[in-house]
């Protein structure tokens, strides 16, 4: 299972990516590899106002529907709309596959997410 | 939590666990759907010895099955299965059921694990005749061997000639010079066996099923789940359950409404008087997005009934579903609206059998 150094995780299993103001969010190989096969990725629209913690988007495996949280609050500027007729990419590739990409509205909330090493001691937990 | 005798076999297989009825068993090994597509193209076993088995012993033994039993007992031959219910006085059901018939004086029982207890407790109730009642779950265990290539496989392990065991039929068969009880039935829409013997006769028969045949795949929950759906085969606390009769659920088949009598028949006259108010239909999804148990179905602003089981169908490829639909709501060809989270999906109402084999 892979952790990417370069990213910050939440206790749900979504990463993200911070770059120039912007974060990308996605779902870890953790995350992808216990929903099992994936079938739908209902996305939120451009311009949503994404809320630390809560749900933003609903991802379904073959078995049943699994809300994403949001791990920083922000506005939606970019959907994944590959992932409306591939959801499996997901599975395929969780960390090249984003969800959504949100402008940053604290910088503070990233200090909230865990490094690769504390995210990956708690997977272990799991 | 109890756990079945191929327990240990599952964990080696590397089976991801759930519980399920108070036992510890395998949800999927791989993924749900090659194991769905295993079935469908090939064969899969599963495990189903959390299924309960009740004896029906005694010289009044076909007198009591006709009356706690909606289908026709008083028809069946020796070595005959047939599917039906046992109901409420008020038409609800207590659990759908296969029963097998040994002579008009032995019956066996294959009910829901969910039900055993409440099974057995409802039937021993019921018993003011000349039976012994025996909860015998606990020392059978059983596999279903499932899909077009079950037979042959099933085959090269027995000098019987399977091809002899006909649909809803059983036998004593000899598999690897161990003795079993199987029948030629399933929950899949797939030809297959169901076998059922002493535990660790089973333990040796799955391991010899799984090292003889390559193509035969290990199937958990989630695969038998999708593959009864897609055939309209119901679930009992799904489809059918305490207050759904089986005329609303559409198996009228497995009622016999001309016999005399049984519990619950009077119940379902008054309610085939009175007209069904509703009615379990198949529906197709138009929108994107799965609609799944309990979503509420709508007819422009007026809630008309609810998802029972839904999914993206293996099979089909897309999201389906079955739903308890008001009348007149009820016909093919409507088209209905789904409420999903914040979103109403778009659908049309389409025969409750999703999956036809070609």
């Amino acid at each position: 299972m892979k952790f990417p150094k370069e990213l910050r995780y939440t206790e749900t299993h979504e990463w993200v990516k911070v770059d120039k103001g912007v974060a990308y969010i996605g779902i870890t190989d953790f995350a992808q590899h216990s929903l099992g096969e994936i079938v739908f990725v209902e996305l939120p629209e451009v311009d949503d106002e994404l809320a630390q913690n809560e749900e933003f988007a609903t991802i379904e495996s073959v078995k049943a529907a699994s809300d994403l949280n949001a791990p920083i609050s922000g506005l939606v500027v970019e959907i994944n709309e590959d992932l409306e007729d591939s959801p499996e990419l997901l599975n395929e590739n969780p960390y090249d596959n984003w969800i959504v990409k949100v402008e940053i509205e604290k910088e503070s909330e990233l200090e909230s997410l865990l490094d690769s090493d504390a995210y990956k001691k708690l997977t272990e937990e799991e | 939590m109890k756990k079945t005798v191929l327990h240990s076999n599952h964990l080696k297989l590397g089976a991801k666990m759930v519980e399920y009825a108070g036992f510890e068993m395998p949800i999927q090994y791989t993924s749900i759907k090659e194991e769905h597509f295993a079935v469908r193209e090939a064969a899969g076993v599963f495990d189903v010895s959390h299924m309960g088995e009740i004896h029906v012993i005694g010289k009044e033994a076909t007198d009591f099955m006709d009356k706690v039993f909606t289908n026709q007992v008083r028809a069946m031959t020796a070595n005959q299965v047939m599917y039906g219910f046992l109901l409420y006085d008020h038409g609800g059901v207590v659990d759908d059921l296969l029963v097998y018939k040994v002579n008009d004086e032995y019956y066996l029982l294959v009910v829901n694990a969910s039900n055993t207890d409440k099974d057995f407790a409802w039937l021993k109730k019921q018993n003011h005749f000349d039976v012994d009642v025996l909860n015998q779950s606990s020392g059978y265990a059983e596999i279903a061997l499932q899909g077009p290539k079950a037979e042959a496989m099933l085959q090269t392990h027995t000098a019987y000639d399977l091809s002899k065991l006909t649909f809803f039929t059983f036998d004593e068969v000899t598999l690897d010079e161990m003795t079993f009880l199987v029948s030629r039935t399933g929950y899949t829409g797939e030809d297959g066996f169901e076998i059922y013997g002493e535990h660790h006769d089973i333990k040796t028969l799955f391991q010899h099923l799984l090292i003889d045949h390559e193509d035969l795949k290990p199937c958990g929950l989630g695969a038998r789940d999708t593959l009864r759906f897609e055939v309209a085969l119901p679930l009992y606390g799904h489809e059918i359950d305490q207050d759904i009769t089986p005329l609303e659920a559409g198996y009228k088949f497995a009622v016999d409404m001309d016999k005399p009598d049984f519990i619950g028949k009077e119940a379902l006259v008054k309610q085939k008087e009175a007209g069904l108010k509703r009615r379990l239909v198949g529906l197709e999804i138009l929108s994107k997005g799965i609609v799944r148990e309990g979503a509420e179905v709508y007819k422009d602003d007026e809630k008309i009934g609810y998802v029972t089981t839904g999914y993206m169908s293996p099979s089909l490829n897309k999201a389906v579903a079955l739903a308890l639909i008001d009348k007149p709501h009820d016909k093919r060809g409507n088209n209905v609206q789904v409420k999903v989270r914040k979103r109403f999906l778009d659908a049309n109402i389409v025969k409750k059998k999703l999956y036809n084999k070609s």
